[in-house]
């Protein structure tokens, strides 16, 4: 069983201890607590420096540096505060670093409020347990063999073909039936290839319909996003080592991951409103006549401030549009506006909450709009945002990868 | 008298009031009735996620959960209290609820409140330990005795 070290402040008297152990007996980990005592807490309070007010912070502290010590056994850390709460948000942050450069335990972090349910924390327990038992395989930099990997998004399915390092067969479709479309998907990515899926050696399932699609083509690795966008993410940006920030602003939610070596540490996933979604920007190239891939390059050509677009709502938002193509505004300004009111809001929305690292790694569907990249780098005071060849395909290209870490297909 | 001490669950503090017929209000209690009403599962502390909706009486919904899951029982002790001993710069031993924040806030309701409340300073040696105790005695006599 993987013991899964709690650092946290409040989760009791949030309410929300249960649904942390709840979450992590679900992937057969184990939540311990650090052991500290009193005089522990104030010798290694002095010795990380950081001056905390609250006492519940502090014995953060010291639980972190019990385990840097080696005073506790644990596998993974599990780091979590009150939303909202500026001290605990800085700790949090600084405990992660610390932890990550004097151990080589995977951290997720976390800020909660009451009503966070054991289901948001899936996904995070999930990925601290998969990467301590399967760090070996996490750990594969490089593809081998002939792998498959399939990405059953919510609103798109990729497949991705891959032999030695290289992907050879690609495919992107709407997902209308997950079965179905998975099956499509495979014969187009296979279709400008010499094989046939009886010569794949290994096969990869992400994505929401990764369960169902798993079962029906037995599967030889079913993982959550988390952790496969992040390796497919690194793979694909040539960043296997360090720091960097995974954003996929979707078509219908958003995903930020933080990276540490490649393996993920923090994540939120959200859209409040439609108005910070892939959707709102389907919707404006609509509206200006102009198709999809075309409304990136439009929006480089314009100016963001000559428009007023800076709603939350995707109705109130193609209104702001409207009015402001009637009062003169060119396409391009509009388009420009549009990817800065998108960006805008991720950042409030999301980005905000996390700790974004550079190089940001921009991917999905999205991150083939140019001018939502640049407005992303703007909103963030001009971080690097990179935007790797095949980034629609993170998912497929993370799970073909990993995939092929677990040996031939028997 | 029913008196609130802070911090709130510390033991010296309510053992002092007690010993002069007052009834100290103290968070261990409020808890213990939570980890005992057999209608509420939620462990460690059986806190829910009610609490913090509770603890809106005291502070905002932009404030963090685990300052109103706190509010939540430490409010209800300081709307009931008739008299307040605050204890300041105590060590974690003495007593604590853990988050500055609602130290911060339970200290400004008991002043706000307008009831006789004795403001100390942990003692740090032996005569200020005992001037303490003595200046909480002479406070704890001077109020109307319980039931009395």
């Amino acid at each position: 069983m993987v013991k899964i070290a709690q650092i946290s402040c409040g989760t009791e008297y949030s309410g929300i201890q249960k649904e942390i152990e709840k979450a992590a007996a679900t992937f057969d980990a184990k939540i311990i607590i650090p052991e500290a005592d009193l005089d522990y807490i104030d010798e290694t309070y002095e010795k990380f420096g950081f001056n905390a007010a609250s006492s519940g912070i502090r014995l953060m502290i010291a639980r972190a540096m019990s385990i840097v010590e080696g005073k506790t056994d644990a596998d993974a850390v599990f780091i979590a505060t009150c939303f909202r709460c500026a001290e605990g948000a800085l700790v949090r942050n600084e405990i992660r670093r610390f932890i990550q450069q004097n151990t080589n335990l995977p951290v997720v972090t976390y800020s909660f409020t009451e009503r966070t349910k054991a289901d948001e924390l899936f996904i995070r327990m999930e990925a601290l347990s998969t990467i301590v038992a399967r760090k070996s395989l996490l750990a594969r930099e490089k593809q081998e063999g002939l792998t498959m990997g399939i990405d059953s998004g919510s609103t798109t399915t990729k497949v991705v073909i891959m032999e030695n390092n290289k992907i050879i067969g690609k495919a992107w479709l709407p997902t209308t039936d997950v079965i179905g479309s998975a099956e499509e998907g495979i014969k187009i990515a296979l279709e400008n290839t010499e094989y046939g899926l009886s010569d794949v050696e290994g096969i990869g399932i992400t994505g929401y319909g990764r369960l169902t699609i798993g079962k029906h083509l037995n599967a030889d690795l079913i993982q959550e996003e988390l952790s496969v966008n992040s390796k497919g993410a690194v793979f694909l940006a040539d960043h296997q080592k360090g720091e960097a920030t995974v954003l996929d602003i979707g078509g219908m939610d958003n995903k930020v991951i933080t990276i540490n070596d490649g393996m993920p540490d923090n994540f939120t996933m959200g859209g409040i409103c439609a108005g910070a979604s892939g959707r709102f920007l389907e919707i404006t190239a609509r509206r200006l006549g102009v198709d999809i891939s075309e409304l990136g390059g439009l929006a480089l050509r314009g100016n963001y401030k000559n428009a007023m677009l800076d709603s939350y709502c995707i109705v109130f938002g193609i209104q702001d549009l409207v009015t402001s193509l009637a009062a003169g505004s060119s396409k391009e300004d509009v388009a420009a506006a549009a990817c800065f009111s998108v960006a805008e809001q991720v950042y409030e929305q999301q980005l905000q909450e996390i700790d974004v690292r550079a190089p940001v790694i921009q991917v999905g569907g999205t991150s083939l709009i140019e001018g939502l990249v640049e407005a992303v780098s703007t909103i963030l005071g001009g971080i690097e945002v990179i935007v790797p060849k095949n980034s629609q395909h993170i998912g497929a290209v993370g799970a073909a990868l990993l995939v092929s870490g677990l040996g031939a297909r028997k | 008298m029913k008196i609130a001490i802070f911090p709130p669950n510390s033991l010296i503090l309510a053992d002092l009031v007690e010993r002069k017929g007052h009834e100290p209000l103290v968070i261990m209690k409020e808890i213990q009735k939570k980890v005992t009403d057999p209608e509420i599962d939620s462990p460690p502390l059986n806190i829910t996620e009610k609490e913090p909706i509770k603890g809106l009486k005291y502070a905002a919904i932009e404030v963090p959960s685990g300052v109103r899951g706190r509010m939540a029982i430490f409010g209800p002790l300081i709307d009931e209290s008739n008299a307040a001993i605050i204890m300041e710069e105590a060590p974690f031993g003495f007593g604590c609820i853990g988050c500055a924040r609602a130290n911060e806030l339970s200290m400004y309701f008991l002043r706000k409140k307008g009831i006789p409340t004795l403001e100390l300073k942990y003692p740090t040696s032996r005569e200020e330990t005992i001037e303490v105790v003595n200046q909480i005695n002479t406070f704890l006599d001077e109020l109307e005795e319980k039931n009395g």
